[in-house]
């Protein structure tokens, strides 16, 4: 059991909760995620990233989008009740040096999982450019938290409605061509988004790093259900990733595989609206 | 075949009328019919998740426990890898002493209920029967499984819980909660250490409730032995992943556990390595399993676990894993579901009992076929699977004939889901986290005759020691690391 201390809506559909589990505080790492399930007989097991951490208090942040029937129960939930089960920290930690310039793209709810990689690359010593983009104004989350850290920050977004009017591979694109090329580029965001970035750093040779969200199931390596194809050889998000090599990663066929389940999701989501009388 | 469990049990009563207090010779023990199996109807149990076998009648395991000749030099023991005292036990249960034989039982298994059922008892205890020589059929040897099932099915309820000595003031770790693991942890706690078990999933079980299907081993038997580890005062902490949530090392240095037993499984599932197995509707069959079991996926108006609904099914591979993912798949609701295996019938190392049940339920088994590729659609979904047959030719280093390709045989199979069940390699996150282990090339932990790894105050024990193994030969070394534990910690 996992108590709920905190709810806050960072968005329309965008929830920061803190959460209380002392043991996950103690040993994660920028980078690590948990699993968490509401209760033990029927709820599925979904990832969330570890945005932040309080060994102290014993407790961790999660920052997570309503998207479907588990978070969309989730960010129903008050302070005060309970995450019946939570398994963490899952997944190999950001590997964090000095790299010298590093520019940190997140995208949509993408931000969350970034704050502490970029919170960490900071603290090493990196000079960090953030780039963040959201589809809108309303949709843009933590520009507070990344603008305190970041020695440079340039907002985008789809419509122009806050920052430039661009897509965040034009930023991204003009850094690379820069004077000063960063040594390492690191990207969170839809698939789609990494897989553009990607191919943007490429003919600049910026090693480029993103953190995957295959579809999982137990987090630890047994199941094979989270496997992506990194450089023709097939990883597990779970336990080798969740971050790799975006120039290696077959991004295609990670994002026909995150559709395997469209049709039950979506009929999942149409029980939600009946059941809660609420929609998009 | 599935005969109508009543008339089982009325034919048993009649049968049992004869013989009771009758003394018997070695002839009329010869001449008394082996009692079957009641069993579901196959075709009603392939489209639900209930007990596919029944269980005998009392008379049914009396009548079955007094075909044993009661060999003086017994060789069924020597096939049970926990050496039960088989003659003595089934002694008792011809007699209709079904507590005294379930006694005797637990003298050397933990776990009757489950390995009655899940043993591969062809090969192990019933393999040497000296009533099946006579018989000249392996198949009509006694059935020892089927009366320990019975036997710990009419009594385990009524047996308290077992004995604890006084504390010790010692601490054990015993990571993860499979059979070997809960054989460790129940025999430790019984010398008065104390026991903390950690499991990475939200329930304790291991394989035995993720992996076996509900058909075949209900998760209430595992939960009961659960529940008897709780009442004896073992602790039980689920979501907890050694080597992550805590570090191996971290547990012996900073949490003051005096010593560590571990039973983590053989839980990386095996791929062909074959184009097209990253296709949508390419699942493991852990995966598959754990989806419809631990998730309860085939309960979809209840689980939110998506599974596929699939209509064709292929099931790569020939084992008990592949037997269980088939089964689940008809009971999923697929129209067809093809098991396709390299060798044929004889050499599949699944247990006989489910290769038939699997037959009967209407499972298509294509042997001599080995997949090739796995063809998708312009969605990048699975279409079919390009198949390539075998014959078979001499006997291999493991003493069966090993295929050999037929080129040219390429053929078709079109399938919308393509479930791997080819086995399982051991799960790298201990080692990986704990270097100082020392693993064999496949990755399993090495360890002396008694479980002792190559790092001081650590055990470990099962798949995790013997590759994908039985859930018998889990429990076994679960239970002599044990021992070799509380040796140790009775010395310092
Ligand atoms: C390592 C990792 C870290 C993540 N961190 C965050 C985070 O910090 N914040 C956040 O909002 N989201 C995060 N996600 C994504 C999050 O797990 C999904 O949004 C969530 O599972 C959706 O579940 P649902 O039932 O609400 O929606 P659904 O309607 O069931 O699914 C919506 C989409 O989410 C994905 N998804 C569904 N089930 C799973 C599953 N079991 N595992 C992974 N993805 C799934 C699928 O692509 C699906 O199309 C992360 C994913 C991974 C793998
Ligand atoms: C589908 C299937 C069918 C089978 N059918 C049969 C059968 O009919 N008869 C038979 O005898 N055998 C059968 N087997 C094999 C049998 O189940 C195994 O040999 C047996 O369960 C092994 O027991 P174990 O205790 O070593 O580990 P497991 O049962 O594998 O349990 C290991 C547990 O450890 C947990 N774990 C792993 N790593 C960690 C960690 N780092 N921290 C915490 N927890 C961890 C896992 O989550 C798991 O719960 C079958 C196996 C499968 C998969
Ligand atoms: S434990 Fe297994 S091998 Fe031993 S007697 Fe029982 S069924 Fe046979
Ligand atoms: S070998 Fe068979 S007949 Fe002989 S004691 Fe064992 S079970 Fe009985
Ligand atoms: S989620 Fe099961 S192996 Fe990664």
């Amino acid at each position: 059991m996992n108590l709920i201390r905190e709810k806050i809506q960072l968005s329309a559909d965008v929830y920061q909760m803190v959460v209380e589990a002392p043991l996950v505080a103690r040993e994660r790492k920028a980078g690590q995620f948990i699993i968490l399930q509401l209760d033990s007989s029927f709820a599925e097991r979904i990832p969330l990233t570890i945005a932040d951490a309080d060994e102290t208090a014993g407790t961790i942040t999660l920052i997570f989008q309503a998207v479907g029937g588990t978070t969309r129960k989730l960010a129903l939930k008050k302070p005060g009740e309970s995450i019946e089960n939570l398994l963490g920290p899952l997944g190999q930690p950001t590997h964090v040096q000095n790299f010298g310039r590093v520019v940190c793209v997140g995208g949509g709810i993408g931000v969350a999982p970034l704050h502490p990689i970029a919170q960490a690359l900071k603290k090493a010593g990196n000079h960090v450019t953030i780039v963040l983009g959201a589809r809108n104004k309303d949709l843009v989350i933590l520009e507070k938290q990344m603008r305190a850290l970041a020695d440079e920050l340039i907002l985008c977004t789809d419509d122009g409605s806050a920052g430039r009017k661009d897509l965040v591979t034009v930023p991204l694109k003009e850094l690379c061509q820069g004077p000063d090329k960063p040594d390492l580029v690191v990207a969170i965001g839809p698939p789609i988004m990494m897989k553009f970035c990607a191919e943007t750093t490429r003919p600049f040779a910026v090693p480029t790093v993103c953190s995957l969200n295959s579809i999982m199931v137990d987090g630890t390596g047994m199941c094979g259900g989270c496997r992506v194809t990194v450089g023709g050889q097939m990883r597990f998000v779970c336990v080798d990733g969740p971050e790799f090599d975006a120039h290696l990663v077959d991004f295609d066929n990670m994002m026909l595989r995150s559709k395997a389940f469209r049709a039950k999701e979506q009929a999942d989501h149409e029980c939600f609206i009946q059941e809660y009388g609420v929609s998009q | 075949m599935s005969v109508l469990p009543s008339l089982l049990h009325d034919e048993a009563v009649k049968l049992w009328a004869e013989l009771e207090g009758k003394p018997l010779s070695p002839k009329d023990r010869l001449g008394i019919p082996m009692q079957e199996m009641p069993a579901q109807d196959p075709l009603e149990r392939a489209r639900n998740m209930g007990e596919v076998a029944l269980g005998y009648s009392a008379e049914q395991a009396q009548i079955e426990a007094s075909r044993c000749l009661q060999c003086k030099t017994a060789p069924c023991v020597s096939g049970c890898p926990v050496s039960i005292d088989i003659p003595r036990f089934l002694g008792f249960a011809a007699r209709g002493q079904f507590q005294d034989a379930l006694g005797v039982i637990r003298e050397a298994s933990l776990l009757p209920a489950i390995c009655g059922r899940v043993c591969p008892q062809e090969s192990q205890c019933q393999a040497p029967c000296t009533l099946g020589k006579s018989l000249k059929n392996p198949l009509k040897a006694v059935a020892i499984g089927r009366v320990e099932r019975y036997v710990a099915d009419a009594c385990s309820d009524q047996l308290p819980p077992p004995a604890v000595k006084p504390d010790t003031g010692k601490k054990v770790a015993v990571i993860g909660s499979g059979p070997a693991s809960i054989a460790a942890a129940a025999d430790l706690r019984q010398q008065g250490h104390a026991v903390t078990m950690f499991e990475a999933f939200h329930k304790p079980g291991g394989v035995l409730v993720y992996g076996i299907p509900e058909f075949r081993l209900p998760k209430r038997i595992v939960d009961r032995e659960i529940e008897t580890l709780r009442q004896i005062g073992v602790d039980i902490q689920t979501n907890f992943l050694v080597g992550r949530t805590r570090k191996l090392k971290d547990l012996l240095d900073k949490d003051g556990f005096d010593a560590v037993f571990v039973g983590t499984g053989a839980g990386l599932p095996k791929f062909m390595k074959i184009e097209g197995e990253n296709l949508v509707g390419v699942f493991s069959a852990n995966e598959y399993l754990t989806r419809c079991n631990l998730m309860k996926a085939y309960d979809d108006q209840r689980a939110s676990t998506p599974i596929y609904r699939s209509k064709r099914v292929a099931v790569l591979g020939g084992g008990n894993v592949a037997m269980d993912a088939a089964r689940s798949a008809l009971r999923l609701g697929a129209e067809e579901v093809s098991i396709v295996y390299r060798r044929s019938l004889e050499e599949m190392p699944a247990r006989q009992e489910e290769v038939h049940h699997a037959l009967e339920e209407g499972v298509r088994f294509l042997t001599l076929k080995n997949a090739q590729k796995i063809l998708g659609d312009d969605q990048g979904r699975v279409r079919a699977v390009e198949t390539l047959s075998y014959e078979l030719g001499e006997k291999d280093a493991s003493g069966r004939r090993s295929p050999i390709a037929l080129p040219g045989s390429e053929a078709l199979l079109e399938v919308d889901t393509v479930i791997v069940a080819i086995g399982n390699d051991s799960n790298p996150l201990l080692r990986q986290t704990t270097p100082e282990l020392e693993v064999n090339k496949n990755g399993n932990f090495v360890v002396d005759e008694e479980g002792l790894t190559s790092l001081p105050k650590v055990w470990a024990g099962g798949d995790i020691v013997l590759g994908a193994a039985t859930v018998i030969l889990a429990m076994g070394q679960g239970r002599k690391a044990a021992a070799a534990i509380h040796r140790f910690l009775s010395e310092v």
